[in-house]
């Protein structure tokens, strides 16, 4: 109904107005969310911008870059590009499982030399782009047929099953739930979802069975954390102590004496909200949290303004791919799940983990920068 | 169209339901998070400050032991040990072996501090040798620029000036052993040491202070980051003795002539010990800087039992020396008096028994004086026979036999005076009228200390009042003793301890007396006394018809000498006893050295002297002073 003004904008949009059009506010979200990152890895080092901060900084300095081109490239090229980016995906985790180096128990992550890659984090983006691409030719009435969903669901499992292959069962949890969510938007009949989540139930003493002892190690410190203080619930048992002793005003910046004592393990990766709340108490914690939300609702927005459904898939996915990881971070550091070892996107140290969550972002500005472009529309 | 509006609409219905599940796991989020820092808070803090706070104990300086005189017996000298901190060096092994290009290292050291190093964090410090002399710890120090992780600490070492003289007295000190652990925190800190005998050992709460305490914050590893507060430790308070160190020296260099003997000097007014000594007697201070196994064989080995305080724990028949008790026992109950004489024919029967005075030709017709200064034997189990023994047991009871005075020393040993009951009790058989007599000669079942020996003459010269010994006077700047102290009266007649006083006198300066040659020839500083000759084994009726000699027999199987004395003869302040162990006869081997003894402790007077009160020398203590350093 709106073609008309749909088709004027199809012509080239001058630059500066594609500038000026970007999502400044989530961009200033984003900033924010990044300082409290450096802010806590300079503590981390015990006020130092040596190891961390410094380089956190120069990362996300080239992310930024990276985020705003990303933003300003016209969505049809990301349209076109979707498939591709996936296969790309595909190939990096064949590459990650041929000469990826043991990290962790964990093939996972490609040197590059400058910066180890991480090709799963990668992959998740590509994920969203290709189911966004797939449903976005899909009439509301094809939803309701299986052979449709077949392609989407395998395009779901072949990534998953090499992520958990690796194994990285926390990452393949992700995976499969950002690719369920684009499922559950893109209308999949909810019977599907309920069926779904019944036979996981089903399967977890199987799922047991075949994980990893760390792994099972790891259900069994969450579920009793206190058994093993010095063991493997370690690292729950310290963070909550870590928490908790910030109360509401918190230690004082560098003050966090769990942190700054080495109590608190992987401070600067997995477990830097809890030094984060630790010094800041309660409510640098809640003002983390609030940022966070912010930016889950400036994403929904950009995506329920957007005009064509491959936009607001993708915008959605992005976001709900990024509050994955800060509910499952931050849940896994006060104990409320076990710890699957993801990073607080923004805020962890790590250069992949930014990578992605700025391409996501930049994706989710190129969504509003073009919201009114006109895409190929769906085959039937 | 309408079919792309209804799966928008799907969409947008859907996105709400995903915003609507964001939210509330932001809440729930935010709901553990005040959860954990406010209702939990107060927990985790509690927690938080105990991984990071660690309470270390400080030691306590060890209060140190002076004599009468301020003259210290036991101090803590600065004990120079080099540590080794692994993480400092390049390589800890070469680290070591440049160090015993230095200093004398054994292979075994080093292979210790490496087996320690592997157990321990690489940031701790590990003692490599302790005990340095001062030239080691001057190699040390030059080199420490090229030495990498190589320190020199201090620590204390006990040290006992007159290891010799004093190690029965003070005793020493020595790691805690497991017996010794109760439940007092410092006993557990590395190189802690406690007493382990004689007044270390008795006053060794007192010695030891308190501990104080630092709080030190600590990483994950325990490395020290901070200290936060510190509680210094308050040193031990100081002994102050009633002895006289030199005296004290004096006695021991004496004793070391013979070649088993012990003996005692005391106040016979007050009851403060002078000097006392045990011989053989070995090097304190080697027991507090690493004992050798083959040195601690050998004083076991030793007979002369180096390691016992024989002048309180040695347990003697007293032999001729209880001849006081049975004249006095028998003066009160009025089975004597002053002229009462007693044929001596050089043996006594008894039914069908004989019982023979040591001089075989017997003494004639002798009075209660002078069977004391000749020691007549026969005098002596007349009155037994009429007093018979539980009247003995109580008088030499009230003249301190049998029985412990709470002096300070655990090693004090009560010895025995045996009664009719006791033997009863302890023998399940009835008194033989037989070992009455025996008895009143200091054989049979009695069995006396040097220190009761001496107890026993301090009360006969006193007056008659129950003087007890005692060795420490102050112990910090609190009295012991009250200054006036006047002891319980044992109410005897004047004239009967009059009386014991002259045979006393008679024995020595009288020139039939058995001691007439150890007399002291300086009339003002005479003494009087009382020899005694303590029976190890029976003489079998043989040995005495061949007249075997005492000095051809194996030394183990003589006679005990023991000598009681005091001086000076006008009015008694110091007494004294000596037992010589298989030293043959009284008047021969201990009378000279009691003579000696009671010759230096009237020229020193240690009565007639202030006490310096040692309370207030700790500053004294906190000088730092290298180990002797050797004359070059």
């Amino acid at each position: 109904m709106n073609s008309n003004l749909s088709s004027s904008l199809n012509n080239e949009m001058p630059f500066l107005k594609k500038v000026i059009s970007l999502n400044w506010g989530l961009i200033l979200l984003i900033v924010l969310i990044a300082c409290v990152g450096f802010t806590a890895l300079y503590s981390a080092a015990g006020g130092n911008l040596k190891p961390w901060a410094l380089q956190q900084m120069i990362r996300f300095g080239v992310g930024f870059v990276g985020m705003i081109f990303v933003a300003l490239v016209d969505i049809r090229y990301w349209y076109k590009l979707a498939y591709p980016c996936y296969a790309l995906g595909i190939i990096l985790l064949i590459i990650v499982e041929a000469v990826g180096h043991i990290g962790m128990g964990a093939q996972r992550w490609i040197d590059l030399g400058f910066m180890k890659l991480q090709p799963s984090e990668l992959m998740k983006i590509a994920l969203i782009m290709a189911l966004a691409r797939y449903f976005h030719a899909v009439t509301y009435d094809d939803m309701r047929r299986i052979p449709t969903l077949i392609p989407p669901l395998l395009m779901v499992l072949v990534p998953a099953v090499m992520v958990f292959l690796q194994p990285d069962l926390g990452t393949t949890l992700m995976l499969v739930m950002a690719g369920l969510a684009i499922f559950f938007l893109a209308g999949a009949p909810l019977w599907m979802f309920l069926s779904g989540i019944a036979a996981c139930v089903a399967a977890l003493p199987i799922a047991w069975h075949f994980m990893q002892d760390y792994q099972k190690g790891r259900v069994m410190t969450f579920l009793n954390p206190e058994s093993d203080p010095l063991g493997s619930g370690y690292h729950i048992t310290q963070s909550k102590i870590a928490l908790g002793s910030g109360g509401i005003e918190g230690k004082g910046f560098m003050n966090g004496s769990q942190s700054r004592l080495n109590f608190l393990p992987e401070k600067q990766t997995d477990f830097i909200f809890t030094l984060w709340a630790e010094e800041w108490g309660l409510m640098g914690g809640v003002v983390l949290l609030v940022l966070f939300a912010c930016v889950f609702l400036y994403g929904a927005l950009i995506s329920l303004r957007c005009r064509h459904s491959f936009g607001r898939l993708v915008a959605m996915g992005m976001i709900i791919n990024f509050a994955l990881y800060v509910f499952i971070n931050i849940s896994m550091v006060m104990g409320l799940i076990p710890v699957v070892g993801a990073p607080l996107p923004l805020i962890s140290y790590g250069g992949t983990s930014m990578l992605a969550a700025l391409i996501g972002f930049g994706l989710v500005m190129c969504c509003s920068v073009y919201r009114d472009v006109k895409l190929p529309h769906m085959s039937s | 169209m309408q079919k792309d509006n209804a799966k928008y609409t799907v969409f947008t219905r859907r996105a709400f339901f995903l915003g609507l599940l964001q939210t509330s796991m932001l809440g729930v989020l935010g709901g553990r998070l005040a959860w954990l820092q406010i209702v939990e808070g107060q927990k985790y803090q509690t927690l938080a400050e105990n991984n990071r706070i660690n309470t270390k104990m400080l030691a306590p300086k060890r209060g140190m032991v002076f004599d009468r005189y301020g003259t210290p017996l036991a101090t803590n000298d600065q004990n120079f040990r080099v540590l080794v901190t692994p993480e400092q060096t390049d390589n800890l092994e070469k680290a070591l072996s440049s160090l015993q290009r230095l200093i004398d290292l054994s292979q075994n050291d080093i292979r210790k501090v490496l087996q320690l190093a592997q157990k321990s964090a690489s940031f701790e410090s590990l003692e490599v040798k302790d005990n340095l002399s001062w030239q080691d710890v001057a190699k040390i120090e030059v080199n420490l620029p090229d030495l990498p992780g190589l320190s020199i600490d201090t620590g204390a070492l006990r040290t006992y000036p007159y290891g010799v003289a004093t190690a029965h007295l003070v005793g020493y000190v020595g790691a805690v052993s497991k017996s010794d652990l109760t439940g007092d925190p410092v006993l557990k800190l590395p190189g802690f040491k406690i007493g382990k005998t004689a007044l270390e050992r008795a006053y060794d709460q007192r010695l030891r202070g308190r501990a104080g305490t630092a709080q030190v914050e600590v990483n994950v590893v325990g490395r020290e980051v901070r200290e936060l507060s510190r509680q210094p430790a308050s040193m031990g308070d100081h002994l102050t003795l009633t002895i006289d160190a030199d005296l004290q020296i004096f006695i021991q260099k004496r004793l070391e002539q013979v070649k088993s003997a012990s003996a005692i000097v005391m106040d016979v007014h007050t009851g403060a010990v002078y000097g006392m000594c045990s011989s053989p007697a070995f090097d304190a201070n080697v027991f507090t800087r690493g004992l050798s196994a083959e040195k601690w064989e050998e004083m076991l080995a030793n007979p002369g039992y180096p390691l016992n305080n024989k002048a309180i724990g040695g347990q003697y028949p007293p032999g001729s020396t209880f001849k006081m008790v049975t004249a006095l026992a028998a003066l009160e109950e009025g089975v004597v008096n002053r002229n009462t004489r007693f044929f001596c024919p050089g043996h006594y029967d008894y039914g069908d028994d004989r019982f023979h005075c040591w001089k075989r030709a017997g003494h004639g017709s002798v009075d209660l004086v002078q069977a004391l200064s000749e020691s007549c034997d026969i005098y002596f189990y007349e009155l037994a026979t009429k007093l018979g023994i539980d009247r003995l047991a109580a008088y030499a009871q009230k003249l301190g036999y049998g029985q412990k005075y709470g002096f300070e020393l655990i090693e004090e040993r009560p010895g025995l005076m045996p009664t009719k009951a006791w033997k009863m009790g302890h023998m399940g058989s009835r008194w033989k009228p037989g070992e009455t007599i025996v008895s009143a000669i200091g054989q049979g079942y009695i069995q006396s200390t040097p220190l009761q020996l001496a107890v026993m003459t301090a009360r006969l010269v006193n007056g008659g009042f129950a003087v007890k010994p005692w060795l420490v006077s102050h112990v910090g700047a609190h009295a012991k003793q009250a200054k006036d102290m006047i002891w319980p009266k044992l109410n005897f007649q004047k004239g009967f301890i009059d009386l014991i006083q002259r045979g006393m006198s008679e024995a020595v300066n009288d020139r039939k007396g058995t001691a007439f040659d150890a007399r002291i020839k300086n009339l003002e500083i005479a003494m009087g006394g009382k020899t005694g000759t303590a029976q190890v084994r029976r003489i079998t009726m043989e040995q005495r018809r061949e007249g075997i000699l005492n000095e051809n027999m194996p030394w183990k199987w003589r006679h005990h000498a023991l000598f009681v004395g005091y001086a000076p003869l006008a009015s008694p302040r110091y007494a004294c006893a000596v037992v010589v162990e298989h030293g043959g006869s009284g008047s021969s081997t201990a009378a000279p050295i009691a003579r000696d003894i009671l010759m230096k402790t009237q020229e020193r007077d240690p009565s007639q002297k202030n006490i310096v009160i040692a309370d207030g020398l700790a500053e004294t203590d906190n000088a730092v002073t290298p180990p002797h350093k050797p004359n070059i």
